[in-house]
């Protein structure tokens, strides 16, 4: 998807050559994404991948709003919980009413209901960027985070409100019983809101958004009400956002309080963050990477949680663009033929950042144990092998790794530095990087 | 009636004064450094935890010293090494390093401590109950409480009008960009902020830990409030952060003391209606919706005045 | 002679300092107009008030006869007029050519138009194509504003600002900061590109205003001392006395 940026010039200006690469691109990307049920048949697999798709549509349209405009949200839950709930009431009021709608448009009811929300909350919380908007989202968010608890008949309690997707007329012969067939419908409708997406941000609204982004001020002087621009940006976050949540309803039959709540906020902030904010294709990496984890760190480790905090962290103060940057970074290298000149310092680093990685990972862990395993054993299991967490040895060893890595490690991470310093050099001399 | 107005009066400024303690400390950072603090109640969180720790090994007393230094040397660490290293990529790095923090203290604390509430009790020194008035007994520890809080306020302000650092922090408060201008020792200071801000958001934290619940949530519990506080009272203003606690204190401690709902003052719905959305909010009592009046507060302040109450910047 | 700026009794205050007092300023339609004066007498400030970056505290401001004070910036420029800024002020992590094409979207009628496809818009890629080729960045069109040199990034900044086609211009201090050469380059390009519009420019080069202005006002404390042809300006003794004499040694 190296052409799917919002900064590289896009097809319709670039040579054909190119323009075929983008489309391209995005077929393979479709291909994979109708092929994989078909290659990983198991159920966990299907799940799997349909949980990445419902992740993938909420991260992209969270990134409308940070990447593409600039705003920080701390409540972009709220439009796919609502999009969740209004889904579920939407599909029981098809199923009382004997409604002749089918459940792929349902996830439509879940667009418009945070198109609703977005419009009828946007309006002030985008008057102003920066700190305030991100204040008033929060804001926003625990309102409705805490509402949703005490308006039971909507939002069914702690509890929340199930749903039936089987008693929905049917499609095509469809009954949307079988996983496999709920991963298709999440990837038709993945399919449609990545190319919508992409397609806004090619549009006059999308490319003034990154402009409001970059300097709000210059806009009022061109023309532009900056107001307005987030505006509009915001409500297609919440559109997409809905859509993402009704089709977490379809995928659970169930919505509740914690689909809107701070926890989903933070989720789809750390995807999209870890993912890489300024290309388009960031988010997708982040929702991947981040439901990977959540699903796979879980049956690991009881911390989980603090991994997926440590690994954010890790981002932030060292690779802000995310995953994507750190990956585009090297594109002009590859174009330059000096790639070869950075590979071998990253073979170098690998073993001391594993073991510093290492390290960390027995401290954590050892620690865990050692304050909690009290009533059954302080034994851990890690990477097969065991670890006594209440002896000493391993205690010392949890630092002897993670303090030795360290130091040997940032001497490693030194040598890339220098190795990419000369590569880059190589690379603007053979006039690919400006 | 009026026992219920003194007692609530009583809490909402121990309450009040308690958000102070946090706010106080998050404005002087964000208006010194830019950085909206998210971690800022996990310190808090933090000197309830290490209080609790350290009163079970050496005693209350001592803990009340120790527990908030070591948190403090916790924040120097984060301003040294984590923001300073964020600070080139921007504040929505720098408000994104917090907000990690603030979820992995979170955990860390879970993996330490479990997800239960403590048993941190109030010492017994204090445990017993300061007057009676009407009919309710009122525990010395809120007294002391409210004492130690009036004496870091009054220790602040004395500090804020009379020394070197105070100066540089108040002149920081009314005019952000000087800031730049301090020279070759403005990281030292910087530091020395977030040590002192965090220092006094684990002494309320050691001292809130006994009168309220020590449980590895309070810290998410506690922080979009206090992000309430400081917008509410207008970011970068220390009066307004302190007409802003104890309004929010006030409201929150009224609130959660009164029953009253539409239907205690209308009377009862006709039971022909059914279960509807009328119905939830016709029985909502006003106890019930406490905690989401600060937010219904933020809302209304951020709409028809985005500056705050004291403001005079808008972010 | 119908004008295109005017601005009459136009006062400023922050607080209780008064930055602008009594502010009578008249400028043609077509002319190139100069507004000199000593640092901190209010250029920026007047540039801020015709703009509506600010909004006087009382006083008339007109543009082409139509009252705009208190308006908001996008809705004056809407109406004709637009401004480059002192401080440089692109889109630094946008290119060249996005800069430019944003700054021609509005005027070309596309707006906010999420259905468009930006790329495929004839007429805004002819016009945006053409203001490349006028401010010599055709070659650099691909690179991220913010990694342009100063000079080219000044260049951009009075492009993005023509890019509307807006009727009147408003540049301040375009030069500040350039080489002799680049100096005269963006003169040159400023003569070329207000070619039959209105252009008021605030500048502090005197080589610059008197080569390129037909009228200048000299401003000292907030308000207007003299108004005249370059000639008039160099024989007025209040204006030698109060700012020329300063500063032509």
């Amino acid at each position: 998807m190296t052409d799917v940026t919002s900064q590289a010039p896009s097809p319709a200006q670039s040579g054909p050559a190119q323009s075929l690469g983008f489309y391209a691109i995005w077929a393979v990307c479709i291909l994979g994404v109708i092929l994989l049920p078909l290659i990983f048949t198991s159920g966990g697999s299907h799940t799997t991948f349909s949980l990445i798709g419902i992740a993938i549509i909420f991260a992209l349209s969270y990134n409308i709003l940070l990447g593409q405009t600039g705003l920080l949200s701390f409540g972009h839950a709220v439009y796919y919980g609502l999009g969740g709930f209004l889904a579920v009431h939407g599909m029981n009021a098809i199923v009382a009413h004997e409604l002749p709608v089918p459940l792929p448009f349902v996830p439509l009811i879940g667009g418009f209901a945070g198109l609703v929300f977005a419009l009828v909350i946007g309006w002030v919380s985008t008057q102003r960027a920066g700190t305030v908007f991100a204040m008033i989202s929060l804001g926003v968010g625990e309102l409705v985070a805490s509402s949703s608890l005490i308006l039971r008949s909507f939002f069914g309690g702690e509890a929340g409100i199930t749903t039936n997707r089987t008693d929905l007329p049917t499609i095509f012969g469809l009954s949307f019983g079988p996983q496999i067939q709920v991963y298709y419908l999440i990837a038709f409708w993945l399919v449609i809101s990545a190319i919508g997406m992409y397609a806004l941000t090619r549009t006059p609204l999308g490319r003034m958004c990154n402009a409001v982004r970059d300097n709000p001020e210059r806009v009022q002087f061109i023309g532009y009400d900056p107001h307005v621009v987030r505006y509009l940006a915001f409500c297609f976050a919440g559109f997409f956002a809905g859509i993402a949540g009704a089709l977490a309803a379809i995928n659970f039959e169930i919505a509740n309080a914690a689909y809107l709540g701070a926890v989903q906020s933070g989720v789809v902030l750390f995807a999209a963050f870890i993912g890489g904010v300024s290309y388009f294709f960031g988010p997708i990496l982040g929702a991947i990477v981040v439901t990977m984890l959540q699903l796979e760190l879980a049956d690991i480790t009881s911390v989980w949680q603090l991994y997926f905090g440590i690994i954010f962290i890790g981002i932030v103060m060292f690779a802000p663009g995310g995953i994507a940057s750190l990956l585009m970074m090297h594109r002009p290298l590859l174009r330059a033929g000096t790639l070869p000149m950075v590979l071998p310092s990253y073979l170098i680093a690998i073993v001391p950042t594993l073991l510093f990685a290492c390290g960390v990972i027995l401290g954590i862990e050892v620690l865990g144990a050692y304050s909690q395993g009290s009533a059954d054993s302080t034994t851990i299991r890690l990477f097969r092998i065991p670890f006594e967490a209440a002896s000493p040895m391993t205690w010392l060893a949890a630092v002897v790794l993670t303090i030795g890595g360290f130091f040997v490690a940032r001497m490693t991470w030194r040598g890339i530095a220098g190795a990419w310093d000369r590569a880059a050099m190589a690379a603007r001399e053979r006039g690919y990087l400006s | 009636m009026l026992e219920l107005i003194v007692i609530s009066t009583l809490n909402g400024v121990l309450f009040g004064m308690l958000l102070f303690l946090l706010s106080s400390g998050l404005t002087v950072i964000f208006s010194m450094m830019g950085v909206l603090n998210f971690a800022h109640a996990s310190f808090y969180m933090l000197g309830a935890f290490f209080g609790y720790q350290l009163t079970k090994w050496i005693g209350f007393w001592p803990a009340l010293i120790f527990a908030p230094l070591l948190v403090s040397l916790i924040g120097m660490a984060v301003e040294r090494y984590g923001l300073r290293q964020t600070h080139k990529h921007g504040h929505v790095a720098e408000l994104l390093l917090t907000f990690g923090l603030a979820f992995a203290i979170e955990q860390v604390v879970q993996m330490i401590w479990g997800k239960l509430p403590m048993d941190y009790r109030v010492p017994a020194i204090l445990d017993f109950p300061a007057f009676t008035i009407f009919s309710t007994n009122y525990p010395a520890y809120k007294m002391f409480m409210l004492l130690i809080s009036v004496a870091i306020f009054i220790a602040l302000l004395v500090t804020l009008k009379r020394t070197r650092v105070g100066l540089i922090v108040q002149a920081a408060l009314t005019h952000p960009n000087m800031v730049a201008h301090l020279g070759h020792n403005v990281g030292r200071v910087f530091m020395l902020v977030f040590g002192v801000g965090t220092a006094l958001a684990a002494v309320a934290g050691v001292i809130a830990g006994p009168a309220l619940v020590t449980q590895s949530d309070m810290a998410a519990l506690l922080g979009p409030i206090l992000f309430v506080v400081i917008v509410v009272g207008g970011l970068g203003s220390l009066p307004g952060a302190f007409v802003a606690s104890l309004l929010i204190g006030l409201i929150q401690t009224f609130a959660v003391s009164m029953n009253g709902s539409l239907a205690s003052l209308f009377g009862p719905l006709d039971p022909s209606i059914g279960p509807s959305l009328l119905t939830d909010i016709w029985n909502v009592t006003i106890a019930q919706i406490a905690p989401i009046l600060p937010y219904v507060l933020l809302v209304l302040v951020l709409i028809v005045r985005p500056m705050g109450l004291m403001g005079t910047r808008e972010s | 002679m119908t004008t295109a700026i005017e601005m009459r009794a136009v006062e400023k205050k922050f607080g209780n300092v008064r930055i602008i007092q009594d502010l009578n300023l008249t400028v043609g339609k077509g002319e190139r107009h100069a507004i000199i004066g000593p640092n901190g007498a209010g250029k920026s400030t007047t540039f801020n008030l015709i703009s509506g970056h600010i909004t006087p505290t009382s006083g008339e401001i007109n543009l082409n006869g139509d009252p705009i004070a208190g308006l908001r910036p996008f809705e004056i420029n809407r109406r004709g007029l637009s401004r480059s800024f002192q401080v440089t002020n692109v889109f630094a992590k946008m290119t060249v050519w996005e800069n430019i094409r944003c700054a021609v979207l509005w005027a070309t009628g596309h707006r906010y138009a999420f259905w468009k496809n930006v790329d495929s818009l004839p007429e805004v890629r002819r016009r945006t194509a053409e203001i490349l080729e006028d401010i010599h960045l055709t070659e650099r069109r691909d690179v991220p504003a913010g990694l342009l040199t100063y000079a080219e990034q000044r260049e951009l900044e009075i492009g993005i600002t023509i890019a509307g086609g807006a009727n009147v211009i408003m540049l301040d201090e375009p030069t500040a900061g350039m080489s002799n050469t680049e100096t005269e380059r963006a003169v040159a390009l400023i003569r070329r590109l207000t070619e039959g519009r209105t252009l008021v420019i605030v500048e502090h080069d005197m080589s610059v205003v008197f080569g390129l202005a037909d009228r200048i006002s000299v401003l000292v404390y907030g308000n207007i001392i003299a108004s005249g042809t370059p000639e008039e300006i160099r024989g007025n003794p209040k204006v030698k006395e109060a700012y020329l004499g300063e500063e032509e040694h």
